[in-house]
């Protein structure tokens, strides 16, 4: 069977602009959740989220990249930039190569939002300018990147709420083992404006814990109170092993095994039996058992409901073992569509430097994840094997192995 | 609005937001063969013509306007027209 490993990262979100900056903030148990004054004027519950600054790409990309690319898309290009640097593939490699992208995205509603708001000004469509079509459609990231990096494989978005970008990488994986693809770039991205969240707010999921706001995002702990919105982008060069050893690349990971599947129940709610099934399947799929896991990258956002469900099925398949577990979500807040991509950022970040990034704010369990090993301070661990989950509304599950690989030269 | 205003407000468009050179901004240059001017850059062209001379312009009705001063041409009559 072919062999997928990752050969190149990159992300810019909350906890920092680019992997130096990241592995520092999860090293130091950083949060990136702050306060946007402009949610409290537009009638938000809560305005707590990720703080993620708009990079300014004049000077780097030409006019017509710059002017289809939505928030999002702009997180996605930054992000994808130190991927193919950090993997050593340029221009010319681009150009002579087929390269495919698939990355998760499920949303592009500022755009969208500040079209139809011109247009009722103006009545006038023209006048929403050329750009707004290319940044409005649920695949303006892939079309994209598609366009700047001139690719020639793959093509297409992943949209499957907070697990896009982690069934992105499991269906990168597959194509690549398949032998349709030898180099994929995947991941997730997620805007962080106003304008994108507040349906998400209208329905109570945000914490309001609003005079604490490093304090907000709690995943697993009794008093947590809903989960802190963020965002940003995160890119993993996937690419075939033996295709990785004659190009000289670095391999960072394997993506060993992909598992999912979906709960056939209620829209909003996670459930420990559906999770428990991606989770298998994807342990399964990498040849593994439970025991052999080394670290536990949980989707735990924060919320009453979703992190007991989850708290539940890790205790179902790891209660014995008591296999080191936390939520970077506790830092970023939950990054929704990129979640589960810049979850195996952060994860490889750990695995390569050797430590375990804290769940922080988890004080005091409640009755779910009072068996579970919550590691709430930084941890120096040697990772070998990683299980990461994704979960989003509708019941989609996604779960991915993740191996340090030593190359044998 | 007379016709030098026009020619600056059109260059400056030209030059900031399509980042074309300066010195090729010569009347007799084609839009689209010399400055690649395409059809998504006429609907912005659209907009600016809107924002700054408050006349209403449609990117298909510049089909005809092949050279730089034809489309100074056709905005200063836009304008004697509004």
């Amino acid at each position: 069977m072919r062999r997928v490993v990752i050969t190149g990262m990159g992300i810019y979100s909350c906890l920092g602009k680019n992997l130096e900056e990241v592995k520092q903030s999860l090293y130091a148990g950083k949060s990136g959740i702050g306060i946007d004054e402009a949610r409290i004027a537009y009638g938000y519950r809560s305005p707590l989220t990720g703080i993620v600054e708009r990079p300014q790409l004049k000077g780097l990309l030409d006019r017509r990249s710059r002017i289809c690319l939505a928030e999002e898309g702009e997180y996605a290009y930054m992000a994808t930039v130190e991927a193919l640097k950090n993997a050593g593939i340029d221009a010319d490699y681009l150009e002579k190569n087929e390269v495919g992208v698939l990355y998760g995205n499920d949303s592009s509603a500022k755009s969208v939002i500040e079209a139809h708001m011109h247009t009722l000004e103006t009545k006038d469509t023209t006048l929403q300018g050329s750009g707004a079509i290319f940044q409005s459609m649920n695949s303006t990231v892939t079309m994209n990147l598609s366009t700047i990096f001139k690719l020639k494989g793959i093509n297409m978005t992943i949209s499957a709420a907070c697990a896009s970008s982690s069934h992105a990488i499991g269906l990168g994986l597959m194509f690549i083992r398949e032998g349709l693809q030898d180099v994929i770039i995947c991941g997730g991205a997620q805007e962080v404006n106003y304008l994108s969240m507040s349906s998400f707010d209208a329905i109570s999921a945000f914490s309001t814990r609003v005079n604490d706001p490093t304090k907000a995002s709690r995943p697993f702990d009794r008093d947590r109170d809903g989960l802190v919105p963020s965002g940003g982008a995160a890119t993993v060069i996937l690419e075939e092993y033996e295709h990785a050893v004659k190009r000289g690349a670095t391999i960072l990971a394997e993506v060993a095994g992909y598992g999912f599947s979906s709960n056939g129940a209620n829209i909003s709610q996670a459930s420990d039996f559906g999770s428990c099934i991606a989770m298998q399947r994807a342990m399964k799929d990498a040849g593994v058992q439970p025991a052999d896991i080394d670290y536990i990258n949980a989707h735990a956002t924060s919320t009453l409901q979703g992190d007991a469900f989850e708290a539940d099925a890790l205790n179902h398949l790891f209660g014995e073992l008591k296999t080191p577990v936390s939520s970077t979500k506790s830092m970023t807040g939950h990054e929704c569509w990129m979640a589960g991509g810049s979850e195996i950022v952060y994860s490889n970040l750990m695995m390569l430097n050797g430590f375990i990034a804290p769940n922080i704010n988890f004080e005091n369990p409640d009755e779910h994840s009072r068996n579970l090993n919550i590691v709430n301070q930084t941890m120096e661990k040697n990772i070998n094997l990683y299980l990461s989950n994704s979960f989003g509304f509708g019941g989609t599950n996604s779960a991915l192995v993740v191996r340090k690989l030593k190359v044998e030269n | 609005m007379n016709r030098e205003e026009i020619i600056e407000t059109i260059n400056n468009f030209l030059i900031e937001e399509l980042e074309i050179d300066a010195e090729r901004l010569k009347d007799d240059a084609r839009l689209r063969e010399d400055l690649k001017i395409d059809s998504l850059d006429f609907v912005d062209i659209a907009v600016i013509v809107e924002e700054h001379f408050k006349i209403k312009i449609k990117p298909e009705e510049m089909k005809n306007v092949k050279l730089l001063s034809q489309f100074y041409d056709y905005i200063e009559n836009k304008m004697k027209e509004a």
